[in-house]
């Protein structure tokens, strides 16, 4: 009862178990309440309202407050309600509609569904606003031209167009998240605005498993947020990153959607990746990380989107569990099929494991590589202060 | 709205045997017949090889015939449907059952509609 009012079910499971905690220390002295159950219910209430008042995150906070506020009250169900929410799900899939390029979704979403001005959005993704203005109109003018409708797709068709859907956003967050040049409030506020569109996403279909997985990835990777990036703006590995800085709210909240969607029993690409995120969450240290279940995981991902790339992720992982030599000789099968040749993240993990085991002109090599093929300049950074390394 | 479906396909795609290309020309008759009597079919046909193409141009005044298609491209046009359909989605259904799409592609593209005309005729508004 509790976790439903929460919508998160590890904030609920830690506040009861802090109420039992409390009561194991209180009853002994004070006596056993005369309503026990009552009791725990009350305190495990009140210690979530703590946990949440201490929390800085405003609107998530404040709906989440509010719900918890106002459990003791039971509002009749609003069937204006309904038919506002499909205007907005058939907006929304017509916005993600794939035959669209994911650039124009992108923009077309924050325009339209989140209401950013099309200034904003220029802003958050540093081009001009004339451009902008034309990626916009060019959308609405194929949308127009091709009568893409705006209708929630029917059973056959939803699984597709959803992922075009969960694709959308996630891009979106991750422009919000990776990228660091620019204006960093800006790219919180992408960050931000994906998450709410997700959250809307997920209060539209709550009955569709790879929503809240997308939503859960979007929490837990957020949940970095302010661990990622040291003094001098220098982002930082999972290995390097302080981990107390890691918002254990999110990764809570986080962690409470992978589980609603694991009770669908249908898994998907982006429950899979959440799961994965869930791992490194529930890591003390990066030490500690159970990387063999990250590694069964990016097999599970492999077989359901086998691409180079998660390839490429999951012998990453290998390296952990099984060494470098091994990890690098499966990236050197992936990157002879040259399909990633000009893909930085090849190079920068060929380079990372070439200097583990010792290879320092190798992976020097490996680095001016995939230098040469990053744009983000804080990235740039990290790989230039890596080539340094290998080559003194 | 009226849509245009052009068939590409690979260019190197190996050669068939008699009995692979008779079960294909049967389900292109198969599908043909079914597109006609869903009443959204408004036309369909396939093209002749690329061999059989002859290019056109005329520059400052000069026409030059070449043989072959327009360009050397890895993909070639074999055919076409035009479809009327009210949504994109319900024409890229019917693209999407369309045999060439297993190997080749679809490209789907709403014909102009310019106000005043239609069918090449100008139409009262």
């Amino acid at each position: 009862m509790l976790s439903r009012a929460l919508g998160d079910s590890h904030l609920a499971e830690d506040a009861v178990q802090e109420a039992y905690v409390i009561a194991l220390e209180r009853w002994p002295r004070d006596g056993v309440p005369s309503n026990a159950l009552a009791w725990i219910v009350t305190t495990a209430r009140n210690r979530a309202l703590d946990v949440l008042r201490r929390r800085s995150r405003g609107d998530e906070k404040m709906a989440l407050l509010a719900r918890l506020e106002s459990t003791q009250t039971q509002d009749e169900p609003d069937f204006d309600d309904v038919s506002v929410a499909d205007d907005q799900l058939g907006l929304i899939f017509a916005c993600t509609h794939p035959a669209l390029g994911l650039e124009a979704r992108i923009a077309l979403t924050l325009r339209a569904v989140a209401g950013l001005t099309t200034e904003e959005i220029a802003h958050a993704f540093l081009v001009p606003l004339p451009t902008m203005s034309q990626r916009l109109v060019r959308a609405k003018q194929k949308i127009r031209a091709n009568g893409i409708s705006f209708a929630v797709p029917d059973a056959a068709h939803l699984r597709e167009r959803l992922e075009a859907v969960c694709t959308t956003l996630y891009v979106m967050f991750n422009e919000g998240y990776a990228a660091t040049t620019g204006d960093t409030r800006v790219r919180h506020d992408l960050c931000n605005e994906s998450v709410r569109l997700a959250r809307l996403l997920a209060e539209l279909l709550p009955d569709q498993p790879e929503v809240h997985g997308l939503l859960a990835l979007m929490l837990l990777t957020d949940a970095r947020r302010n661990a990622r990036v040291d003094e001098n703006g220098d982002t930082l590995t999972l290995e390097e990153q302080d981990r107390k800085k890691w918002d254990r709210w999110l990764i809570a909240a986080g962690l409470a959607h992978l589980g609603r969607a694991a009770e669908f029993n249908d898994d998907g690409p982006y429950q899979i990746q959440a799961a994965i995120a869930a791992v490194h969450s529930r890591a003390e240290s990066f030490a500690k990380t159970n990387w063999r279940a990250i590694l069964t995981l990016y097999d599970r991902l492999l077989e359901l989107e086998p691409s180079p790339v998660v390839a490429l992720n999951r012998a990453a992982a290998r390296a952990m569990l099984h060494g470098f030599d091994i990890a690098l000789a499966e990236v050197d099968a992936i990157a002879s099929a040259q399909e990633l040749d000009r893909y930085a993240v090849l190079h920068s993990t060929r380079a990372e494991m070439l200097r583990r085991i010792g290879k320092m002109p190798e992976a020097a090599q490996e680095y001016r590589r995939a230098i040469g093929l990053t744009e983000n300049l804080a990235e740039r950074r990290f790989l230039e202060r890596r080539l340094e390394s290998v080559l003194h | 709205m009226q849509y245009m479906c052009l068939i590409y396909q690979p260019v190197d795609a190996p050669e068939m045997a008699p009995a692979e290309y008779q079960k294909l020309f049967e389900e292109y008759g198969a599908y043909t017949q079914a597109a006609r009597e869903s009443g959204k079919l408004v036309a369909g046909e396939p093209l002749q090889p690329i061999s059989d193409a002859t290019t056109v141009r005329v520059r400052n005044g000069k026409r030059t015939v070449t043989d072959g298609p327009f360009a050397e491209t890895k993909e070639w046009l074999s055919g076409f449907y035009l479809f009327d359909c009210d949504t994109l989605d319900e024409v890229l259904d019917w693209a999407a059952k369309i045999p060439a799409a297993r190997d080749g592609s679809i490209e789907v593209r709403p014909l102009m509609v310019i106000p005043g005309m239609r069918d090449g005729h100008p139409v009262a508004q």
